[in-house]
């Protein structure tokens, strides 16, 4: 036989996940530590996600693989490949058809459904991180609730630009209990949080699982003066013309000629095609 | 070690496994949604979810406790053969199956920590039917409000009202799954 267990991990890892995920969807926002593994791929490529998506694929679904919004690029065609070969699942690009999309900072532009899930690759799940290095003090914040070290350095931000300038890794409250990092997708993406589908979290080097249910309350710190704003490029997208859509700035020429595009390539093909 | 005891577990452990999960994923991410949970077979009493719950999610690693008739030689065997999970009170449990009449009051699992709510019990409790209408739940993972026959309404508002500590739990109905994680808020419903 040369064949790979079914969507590549062991069965008792996969068990040990699939816990972490349960618990992760009971306590929305909590970090589950688990046992994360070595993956055939380096730390900081995605193997959190990777793991996440193993543990949840079933040979019914079809996957779809997106790094900053495009399908194209070398960490997504590189996962999607893994999977096709050791889960044997369809894959896709389009947005509509996949029951399992795993992103690394983004959230596609179309609405996601019931039925869906999306799973986030992520660095580093702690918000605090930068602000408290050590585990023990985070975790001690997060069970006394006490997040006045974020608030501060928001208000740092005001205090320094004159406006929040956090503007990816932007950090949410979920149901008014924990202070969670939704990764470091564009604030942009952040109201787009809420949504029908499964939310899950897997940051692989760091070790920890969370998770959103559907239509979990997701808010965006800020302040009564300073409310918190989804901001983007302020154009629209030199190929499809859409004007609501999260934009890339990419350097065309050796004249230093620039072109804001959708960052989802999705997203911008269908628009495209259909104006033809 | 009755010959019973070797038969009933997944054919096809990876995909069996893996669509069992899917189901109780999407009735842990959605509480009171009703999913279809198959693959197992277990002895008596079990219920095929309960049976398919055990398989999917219990391995050495997970402590699991027997409740009233649950707790006899057939199902301890059929359990030990196929998961591994040691059987232990439900002090020290990580799962734990029976009716609810047969688990002990809430107080006695464990219901995690401030700094690590994860380490609380999730218990299985095998229902006489499973129908989306009852007590009246609300909170992440529910769009509006949604309803399930819960068989007690008091015990389920004070473990929400731990959140994020409490237990989360499973109905199981024949090859029926439901689920409450503790942080849905339960009321009674309102008579019509």
């Amino acid at each position: 036989m040369q064949e790979y267990n079914f969507a590549y991990l062991d069965e008792q890892t996969k068990r040990m996940i699939r816990r972490a995920i349960l618990k992760g969807l009971a306590i929305p926002g909590y970090q589950v530590p688990f046992a994360s593994r070595e993956m055939p791929m380096p730390y900081g490529w995605g193997t959190g996600g990777v793991q996440v998506s193993a543990a949840v694929l079933t040979p019914d679904d079809t996957m779809k693989v997106i790094d900053q919004g495009a399908d194209d690029t070398t960490n997504a065609v590189s996962i999607r490949k893994f999977f096709e070969r050791t889960a044997g699942v369809a894959t896709t690009t389009v947005t509509g058809e996949a029951t399992v999309i795993q992103t690394r900072h983004r959230i596609p532009e179309e609405p996601l459904k019931e039925g869906q899930i999306l799973v986030y690759q992520v660095p580093i799940p702690e918000p605090m991180r930068f602000l408290e290095p050590r585990e023990t003090e985070t975790r001690k914040m997060h069970a006394l609730e006490e997040y006045g070290l974020m608030h501060v350095k928001l208000y740092e931000d005001i205090s320094r630009h004159g406006h929040i300038a956090t503007a990816y890794a932007y950090p949410v409250k979920v149901e008014g209990r924990y202070v969670m990092d939704p990764s470091p997708i564009p604030k942009f993406d952040n109201p787009k949080l809420e949504m029908a589908a499964i939310q899950l979290f897997g940051a692989g080097r760091e070790q920890r699982i969370y998770a959103l249910p559907p239509h979990t309350k997701a808010v965006s710190l800020d302040f009564e003066d300073h409310p918190f704003e989804a901001s983007k490029a302020d154009h629209p997208c030199g190929l499809c013309g859409a004007q609501d859509s999260y934009l890339d700035e990419v350097i065309v020429d050796d004249e230093g000629g620039r072109l804001f595009v959708c960052s989802d390539t999705d997203y911008c093909t269908h628009r495209q095609e259909a104006a033809r | 070690m009755q010959a019973t005891a070797l038969q009933g577990g997944l054919n096809d452990p990876p995909r069996q496994s893996a669509m069992a999960f899917r189901a109780i994923m999407d009735a842990m991410a959605r509480p009171g949604r009703i999913e279809d949970l198959t693959g197992a077979e277990p002895p008596a009493p079990l219920s095929v979810a309960a049976g398919t719950v055990i398989l999917t999610l219990c391995d050495p690693e997970t402590p699991l406790f027997l409740a009233g008739a649950a707790d006899c030689q057939d199902v301890r065997d059929w359990v030990t053969f196929h998961t591994g999970a040691p059987l232990v009170g439900a002090g020290e449990c990580m799962f734990a199956v029976g009716t609810w009449g047969e688990l002990p009051s809430l107080d006695a699992f464990p219901f995690g920590t401030s700094e690590y709510p994860d380490r609380s019990a999730t218990l299985i409790v095998e229902m006489a039917g499973l129908a989306a209408a009852g007590a009246r739940l609300t909170g992440p993972g529910i769009a509006s409000e949604a309803g399930l026959n819960l068989p007690d309404i008091a015990p389920f508002q004070a473990n929400a009202r731990m959140f994020p500590l409490g237990l989360d739990f499973l109905f199981t109905h024949g090859s029926q799954v439901a689920a409450l994680p503790r942080s849905t808020r339960v009321t009674v419903a309102e008579a019509v």
